[in-house]
């Protein structure tokens, strides 16, 4: 083994230049694969840590997924039958016995819910009309289920209960009514309900659909507002561990029958594009590698060409068809290796490089530098994908010399 | 007992020529065999035969009284390893290794050795054929008649019972063939090893005690002297 490493040492260094061409083709697909799965990886997992921190993990809506089964579903239950035109039941908005299913929730290990009014208002302040949608909350049973605290720029969640009317608006959607905080404004609801209500705090999510629509007023409020007294829509849940997040959803809306939404269904279509991303972001780094493999390819069939010599004096002297095989793919396997570790290391200071860059404005998201995520195990999947292709590449080659036949190359030199 | 036996070995190319026809030989420990014959005459190709390099079409070929036609590859390329030494026209030294490095190579394949008794049978070997002050220098910076002189040394390096040679002179001149020629007799007499050597210069092929001559791939004399 250790004969075999010193003869594929001594092979590649006699192609320096060739060699150091096919190691830097797989430096280059691994840095590249680094530095743009840091990219891509370092938003996404921002973008759902947002949406993970921001929103609820779990929806209980008051509405159903399906209509109701039909008698006549019911009498037959294997005939076919098909009854059209029926609605989901819509009789009583709002959660029934609210109160009891969020003590039943509570009482689930790692759960916190709390009960939600959501509902849309006309802001009017001087000549400006914004419509907005309300979630009337419990603040202090709401930063349970909600990290909104950690986002406010003005003021506090409690204050919404120590001041008369008070709303907590969006950053963006304040922008666009032109308040500022301490600020009076007009609510006016669907139900024809007019409140005088005042901006206690503002807050910046980051998430653009949240903070130009979004308000929070008191639960109480919200119900005189809406004119719907003792209603609550939505129950918000937030679980101690997030991947539970569609199973508990399900089990939820197995319970109570309302439909229960979790974080990933709510996100469906961000997530979808995530999944987009990372399959352009694959191929293109495969392709890379797919080039770099080519690389490997062509210097290790150029020195299997070069040393058939060499190849039918090993054998002469009796190494087998293995061993030859093996020297051949170890020094494709030694490309790609020098490859995978000069990428990583090319991949780290690219990924550096990149967490200089400035835009100069501020993105929606709120930062005005690439969100870099430095994961070891992309360095690893990297090098792992740079010696599967280099090995691949150098296996055709390293069989073709192990097949030689050491007469015939003899016969030709004699 | 005979170390090596040769028994009615035919050689065809698939759709072509007869290399080798109906040859059967028996070699003897401490024999020095010349096989000689005019160019095409099958003499390259019987030796890659004797030396498991090749499969005769029919026939058998018995090293050490066992059929090697049973073997598989990997199990010829162990007897090369340990009990055959080869030499060719051309040196085929590994460029990138040392004289050294080179005679090591079948040694640290073998592995029986460890790492310095290794170096030590490897320039013993270099040594007794008058290499040792170039050891350490690539095969480029020696003269052609070191060249084979170090791959000599390399058919010896896990001490072969049979050393074969084919053409080993053919790019030498007469003084260091000479002196190839009294290696090989040396190694004969002295070690008891069985060396066949090809060649078709007749004066170097008289220091031989035996010499077969073949035409067409048949033997037309075999002669033993003294």
């Amino acid at each position: 083994m250790n004969l075999l490493f010193d003869l594929a040492r001594g092979m590649l260094a006699r192609r320096r230049r060739q060699t150091l061409v096919s190691v830097l083709g797989v430096a280059l697909g691994v840095a590249f694969f680094i530095a743009i799965a840091a990219l891509m990886r370092g938003f996404q997992t921002y973008f759902v840590n947002q949406i993970i921190d921001v929103a609820p993990h779990v929806v209980v809506k008051d509405e159903t997924r399906r209509p109701p089964a039909q008698p006549a579903e019911i009498a037959h239950p294997d005939a076919a039958v098909l009854v059209q035109g029926v609605k989901p039941t819509d009789r009583v908005r709002g959660i029934r016995a609210a109160g009891d299913k969020i003590a039943l929730l509570e009482a689930m290990p790692g759960v916190a819910a709390a009960p939600v009014l959501q509902g849309q208002a006309l802001l009017r302040y001087g000549s400006r009309d914004v419509s907005a949608t309300f979630t009337g909350i419990d603040p202090a049973r709401h930063a349970r289920v909600s990290n909104i605290e950690k986002d406010m720029i003005f003021g506090r969640l409690e204050d919404l209960r120590s001041t008369a009317n008070g709303v907590v608006l969006g950053e963006g959607l304040a922008a666009r009514l032109g308040v500022r905080a301490g600020d009076t404004l007009s609510a006016i609801s669907p139900a024809g309900v007019l409140l005088s209500v005042k901006v206690v705090g503002l807050f910046r999510t980051g998430i653009q659909a949240a903070d130009t629509t979004q308000g929070l007023i008191l639960l109480k409020v919200q119900q005189v507002l809406q004119n719907r007294p003792n209603v609550v829509n939505q129950i918000q849940i937030r679980l101690a561990d997030v991947t539970l997040a569609e199973s508990m959803a399900r089990q939820i809306e197995a319970l109570f029958g309302e439909r229960a939404e979790s974080w990933e269904e709510t996100s469906a279509n961000v997530l979808t594009v995530f999944v987009i991303q990372n399959a352009i972001m694959y191929s293109v780094t495969g392709a890379i590698l797919l080039v770099a493999a080519f690389g490997i390819y062509n210097i290790i069939s150029t020195i299997v060409f070069e040393k058939v010599r060499d190849i039918a004096i090993l054998k002469s002297l009796g190494f087998t068809e293995r061993d030859i095989q093996l020297l051949f793919l170890m020094q494709g396997l030694a490309a790609g290796l020098m490859g995978a570790l000069l990428g990583c290391l090319l991949g780290a200071v690219m990924i550096e490089g990149l967490a200089q860059v400035r835009f100069g404005t501020e993105t929606p998201a709120g930062q005005d530098r690439f969100i870099l995520d430095r994961d070891w195990r992309v360095y690893a999947l990297a090098s792992l994908f740079a010696l599967i292709s280099a090995g691949t590449a150098s296996l055709i080659p390293a069989r073709r010399a192990a097949r030689l036949d050491p007469v015939q190359v003899v016969r030709g030199a004699a | 007992m005979a170390l090596l036996e040769a028994e009615r070995v035919t050689r065809t190319l698939p759709g072509g020529p007869t290399l080798v026809a109906d040859v059967s030989l028996t070699f003897a420990p401490g024999e020095f065999v010349a096989i000689t014959g005019p160019s095409g005459s099958g003499k390259s190709s019987l030796l890659y035969l004797l030396g498991l390099l090749d499969r005769p079409s029919s026939g058998r070929v018995l090293l050490d009284g066992e059929d090697t036609a049973r073997l598989d590859p990997a199990a010829l390329a162990a007897l090369r390893l340990k009990r055959i030494g080869f030499v060719f026209q051309f040196h085929f030294l590994l460029p990138e290794f040392s004289a050294i490095d080179n005679v090591l190579i079948p040694i640290r394949r073998l592995g029986t050795l460890g790492a310095r008794a290794q170096r030590a049978r490897a320039m013993a070997l270099l040594e007794a054929l008058g290499l040792g002050p170039a050891a350490a220098k690539l095969p480029e910076q020696l003269s052609g008649g070191m060249r084979q002189r170090a791959a000599i040394a390399r058919a010896l390096a896990n001490d072969p019972a049979l050393l074969l040679a084919d053409e080993p002179t053919g790019n030498l001149d007469t003084q260091n063939a000479a002196a190839v020629f009294d290696i090989f007799a040396r190694l004969a007499r002295e070690e008891q090893r069985t060396v066949v050597v090809v060649t078709h210069d007749a004066e170097l092929a008289a220091r031989a005690t035996r010499r077969v001559h073949l035409v067409d791939g048949r033997i037309v004399s075999d002669q033993r002297r003294g």
